[in-house]
């Protein structure tokens, strides 16, 4: 295969770099070991930040996300939701951190609004009557997945860019200087391939480091594991955040139909291996009831992780890791000698597109192209097949026009049939033998309080009667969807959830005996990388 | 207030085990008090297994089906001590069973024991089941894959999580000639349809006529029929009769997601028959109240509706379930704990043991083998090992060491474990 510009991982920095060079006339493809956002761009909090959590140890940071987040705000609003936050301090927090911070979003621009306690807690009952103090903010949220899905289906439109799913890149030879072909495996037949591109570009996150590698260049790295749990129910309007340094369990975003509650930091040496744990759910859980006291009995139907790429400091800023901005880090790769591959890595959700604004820079520089970025004015389209990760659209959609023939496959989150067909008809035309793992990235199925366990068996058999699915290796995708929402229900398996769990387990193994070994349970390689980390 | 009525027994729990210590008491003579959601046995498959697989020991090893449930206890018992199996003798298990059968037969729900063997049978999944017991209306099945006799495989229009097809393909390599077909529901007016639905339709025999005629024509060369758990609420075999007259070959019943319809057919007959048995029956009802001291009754409290009702029994049989039934609770940060009397639960150590990283991992998962440990009358034992009440027993998936899901042996401990306490509590009166 051959293509202009690859581009190697689909999350939200390597799909905004997609449709950035789609709209400078510049094609590409992207590949993707996973599925869209199976990194970070898929485990995060959705916070569309204001710059507010930065003010007080990174103004660049924070002004950086101020812009970015007021454009993708105006952009992209069908992506959006501008809820609003607010950063509370409760008795005991450091005051002199208090008292600086509406100086610190000063420096940085950020509109910033002193709240009384009272009126703090009239807005967001659940906020604990030890808050002593509280800052309004222009914090928001944002639906990675659809920003992702839109970004490729913009891109495509363009110039037909495509997408190559479960497609891990494993090596790359590299001849004078450079990247002369990038090899490929696909993860679920294991059949080997090739790519040759004028221009490769390595957006892999936190797997920068090793993907660098196989063409002989080097960033230092550090992975940090980021830990957060869904709650079953939307606690609060706005984005709450707690008025201290950055540290666990300290903001509660609200995720549609849910809020989500988090992070953890936790050092790991292998990003494939990244789970959310038990140990991690419980301090979150924990950090966070001073300044919501309700979390501590709040059922959570799920916990996910993602996995932060830190540059490591002892390396400096050394090599040509120019520091386009401390915020995110883009690598020309000279250094090595290479004169058609560059990484992009770190940075925000927020900040993607700037990222990609100036990858896209290096990359046309390099192939002579002079049209300039148009991703700062063009509004990203909406894709009507991409609506369906928005929490609350379905339930919406069923209660304007409910249609007694196009039954609710997912009852929990009201996903009918109908979406079902629409999606897979959507992914099969981009790829082969979409799945339950591809639905479960595309719509709410799965999200909602049974996790998959009902509307799992619902849809299976659907894909079944509808031809999607023809043999036992059906049962072999329902195992890994199972399995797959597991690992994100285990560490919040208590209460109420325990009993769900109970009961789903009561069917896949008591009834339809999934875990028992039959000429179809040879698991399919690489099947254990699909991460699926957002609720 | 009224002096509270007295009891022999109380039997705290509606579900599978609680419902057939109740049949066993009346039987014997025992004045019963029982309580419970009854929901909780509609969500059984209405299959009854004994001893369905043996889960691995070390890992890396598969899980393996159980053809010969009764050869194979010794195997489980060595690797499971702690089961309750290890507490019956093979015989109990046996006589536990003839005696529920009887009982349901004489309320027009037949099952049929498998002798040796376990019934092959499918699931909706279209995976194989193996189980000792099954209902008279799943029997066909069983013997047509057994023999690999052509069958068709009927889904009907708008029922979701049933699809003929999955069945049928994923059946192929063990059931040669496995066909399919779809037929909407004569007399439905579209759209979603649920099993009861359909079930309690089929109790009319011009909508059993409507249903033959609409299906005969896409039978082809199929000896017999397969349909989703639908053949009628009350009576199913007579239902089956009439759709075999019909059709001109047997049919037979697939299970369905739950709550399906042999469940709720359990159900419906056990709070029908029970009452008239004597048992006083308090549906969606909770029994609660402390642990008397030594040589003193029990005084509960049968709470949940306005009206409160206090008893006083002489016994007490706990078959209250586990996480979904209600009988263990487990919370954040805490040990698990057994809901009605605070009895220790045996259990691992911390929340991080309950699961295995592996949701299907071959050797299941820790948290389904804590529960009550007992004595070899079945009475649960204190914190200081000795049992926690003279007159306290315990039956069901409450007790510790079973791992019903994964060993597939829910009917068979519920049933077995409630046959031994009450005729060792019947006997010691
Ligand atoms: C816990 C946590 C919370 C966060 N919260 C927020 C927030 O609220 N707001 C915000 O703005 N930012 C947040 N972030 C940061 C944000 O999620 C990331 O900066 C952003 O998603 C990075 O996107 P990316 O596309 O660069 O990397 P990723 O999304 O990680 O994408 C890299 C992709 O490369 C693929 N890949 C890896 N190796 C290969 C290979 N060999 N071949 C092919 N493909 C490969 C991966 O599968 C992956 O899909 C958070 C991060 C974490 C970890
Ligand atoms: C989805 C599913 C599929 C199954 N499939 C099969 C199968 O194919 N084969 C098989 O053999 N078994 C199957 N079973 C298992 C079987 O039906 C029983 O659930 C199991 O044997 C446990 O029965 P039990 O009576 O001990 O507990 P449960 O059925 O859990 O019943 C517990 C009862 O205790 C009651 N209770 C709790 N606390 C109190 C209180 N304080 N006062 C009064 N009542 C109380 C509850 O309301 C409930 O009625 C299945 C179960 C489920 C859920």
């Amino acid at each position: 295969m051959q293509t202009e510009v690859l581009i190697i991982g689909a999350g939200a920095t390597g799909t905004g770099l997609a449709r950035d060079l789609a709209l400078r006339g510049v094609s590409c493809v992207v590949v993707e070991t996973g599925d869209v956002n199976s990194g970070a761009s898929g485990g995060n909090h959705g916070l569309l930040h204001s710059g507010g959590r930065y003010v007080s140890n990174d103004t660049e940071a924070a002004r950086e996300c101020r812009e970015e987040g007021a454009l993708l705000k105006r952009l992209a609003p069908q992506c959006v939701e501008d809820c609003g936050g607010l950063f509370v301090a409760v008795a005991g927090d450091d005051e002199n951190f208090v008292a600086d911070y509406p100086g610190w979003c000063a420096a940085a621009g950020i509109d910033v609004c002193c709240v009384d306690p009272a009126e703090a807690r009239a807005l967001e009952p659940v906020l604990s009557p030890k808050v002593v103090a509280a800052f309004a903010v222009p914090d928001a949220t944002i639906d990675p997945f659809r920003l992702a899905l839109e970004n490729m289906a913009h891109a495509k439109a363009l110039t037909g860019c495509s997408l190559l799913r479960r497609t891990r890149v494993t090596g790359m030879d590299v001849d004078a200087g450079r990247v002369v072909r990038v090899h490929t495996v696909n993860t679920v037949s294991g059949e080997a391939g090739t790519i040759e591109a004028a221009q490769v570009v390595n957006a892999t996150g936190a797997w920068a480091g090793r993907v660098a590698a196989l063409a002989g260049a080097s960033i230092p790295m550090l992975c940090s594991q980021g830990t957060l749990l869904v709650t079953h129910e939307r606690m609060t309007r706005r984005v709450v955040n707690r008025l201290r340094p950055p540290g666990n369990g300290d903001i509660l975003v609200p995720g549609g139909t849910v809020s989500i509650l988090g992070t953890t930091s936790v050092t790991i040496d292998d990003p494939d291996r990244a789970r959310p744990t038990v140990a991690e759910a419980d301090e979150n859980v924990r950090q966070a009831l001073p300044m919501i006291p309700s979390l501590g009995y709040t059922r959570f139907v799920r916990a996910y992780c993602g996995v932060r790429p830190l540059i490591r400091s002892d390396a400096g800023q050394g090599g040509d890791g120019r520091s386009v901005s401390r915020g995110f880090m883009l690598y020309g790769h000279e250094e090595a000698g290479l004169s058609n591959f560059c990484s992009v890595s770190g940075g925000k959700l927020t900040t993607y597109r700037l990222m990609a604004e100036k990858t896209a820079d290096l990359v046309c520089a390099r192939l002579g192209v002079s049209a300039p970025c148009r991703t700062r004015t063009e509004p990203l389209p909406a894709a009507p097949s991409c609506r369906w990760t928005e929490p609350g659209f379905a339930p919406r959609l069923w209660t304007q026009r409910h249609d007694a023939d196009d039954p609710l496959l997912c009852e929990c989150e009201m996903v009918p049939a109908s979406a079902v067909d629409g999606i897979m008809d959507d992914c099969g035309q981009q790829f082969p033998d979409p799945g339950l793992q591809a639905l479960g990235k595309r719509s709410r199925i799965g999200k909602g309080s049974c996790q998959g366990a009902f509307c799992g068996v619902r849809v299976a058999a659907h894909l079944y009667d509808t031809g999607h699915y023809t043999s036992p290796k059906g049962l072999t995708r329902m195992r890994e969807f199972f399995t797959e929402r597991f690992k994100g229900q285990r560490p919040v398996l208590w209460g109420p959830q325990l009993i769900q769990a109970e009961l789903a387990e009561a069917l896949h193994c008591g009834l339809l005996g999934l875990e028992l070994e039959g000429p179809d349970t040879a698991p399919a390689p690489g099947a254990a990388k699909d991460e699926e980390a957002r609720p | 207030m009224s002096q509270p009525e007295r009891y022999d027994l109380a039997v705290i729990g509606t579900g599978l085990a609680g419902m057939a210590a109740a049949v066993f008491a009346s039987s014997r003579g025992l004045r019963v008090v029982q309580a419970g959601s009854t929901g909780a046995i509609s969500y059984t498959s209405g299959v009854f297994d004994v001893l369905g697989a043996l889960p691995a020991t070390r890992e890396g090893q598969p899980a393996r089906p159980v053809e010969r449930p009764f050869e194979a206890l010794p195997e489980l018992l060595r690797d499971e001590p702690g089961h309750p199996y290890a507490l019956l003798d093979p015989e109990d298990i046996r006589l536990a069973f003839h005696e529920l059968m009887d009982f349901l037969r004489g309320a027009g729900l037949p099952y049929r024991a498998g002798g040796e063997r376990n019934f092959l049978l499918p699931t909706p999944a279209g995976t194989l089941k193996h189980s000792w017991c099954v209902p008279e209306t799943a029997l066909p099945g069983c013997e047509a894959l057994a023999q690999g006799a052509p069958a068709c495989i009927v889904a009907i229009e708008g029922m979701k999580g049933f699809s003929a097809r999955q069945v049928a393909v994923n059946l192929a390599p063990h059931w040669p000639g496995l066909t399919t077909a779809r037929v909407a529901m004569p007399g439905h007016p579209g759209g979603e349809v649920y099993p009861e639905q359909v079930a309690r339709m089929l109790e009319v025999p011009a909508a059993r006529k409507a249903l033959a005629e609409a299906l005969a024509p896409l039978l082809g060369q199929a000896r017999v029929v397969g349909l989703p758990a639908v053949l009628g609420m009350h009576r199913p075999g007579d239902v089956a009769a009439d759709m075999e007259r019909l059709l001109g070959r047997p049919v037979f019943e697939i299970p369905t997601m739950p709550p399906g319809v042999p469940g709720i057919r359990l159900k419906e007959t056990f709070e029908g028959l029970l009452p008239g048995r004597g048992v006083a029956l308090f549906c969606q009802q909770k029994m609660v109240g402390p642990l008397p001291a030594p040589g003193e009754p029990f005084r509960l409290r049968v709470a949940g509706q306005p009206v409160e009702h206090h008893v006083l029994a002489d016994r007490a049989l706990l078959c209250s379930g586990r996480f979904l039934g209600g009988g263990l609770g487990g919370l954040r940060g805490r040990p698990l704990t057994e809901t009605v009397f605070g009895l220790p639960v045996a259990q691992p150590e911390d929340r991080a043991q309950w699961y295995r990283q592996d949701y299907l991992d071959p050797r299941g998962h820790a948290v389904h083998r804590a529960g009550l440990r007992v004595d070899a009358a079945l009475r649960p034992l204190g914190r200081d090992g000795a049992p926690a009440h003279e007159g306290l027993y315990a039956a069901g998936s409450i007790l510790a060491g079973q791992d019903w899901i994964r060993m597939k042996c829910g009917a068979g401990v519920a049933i077995a474990t409630a046959f031994k306490a009450v005729t060792t509590l019947a006997g010691a009166r």
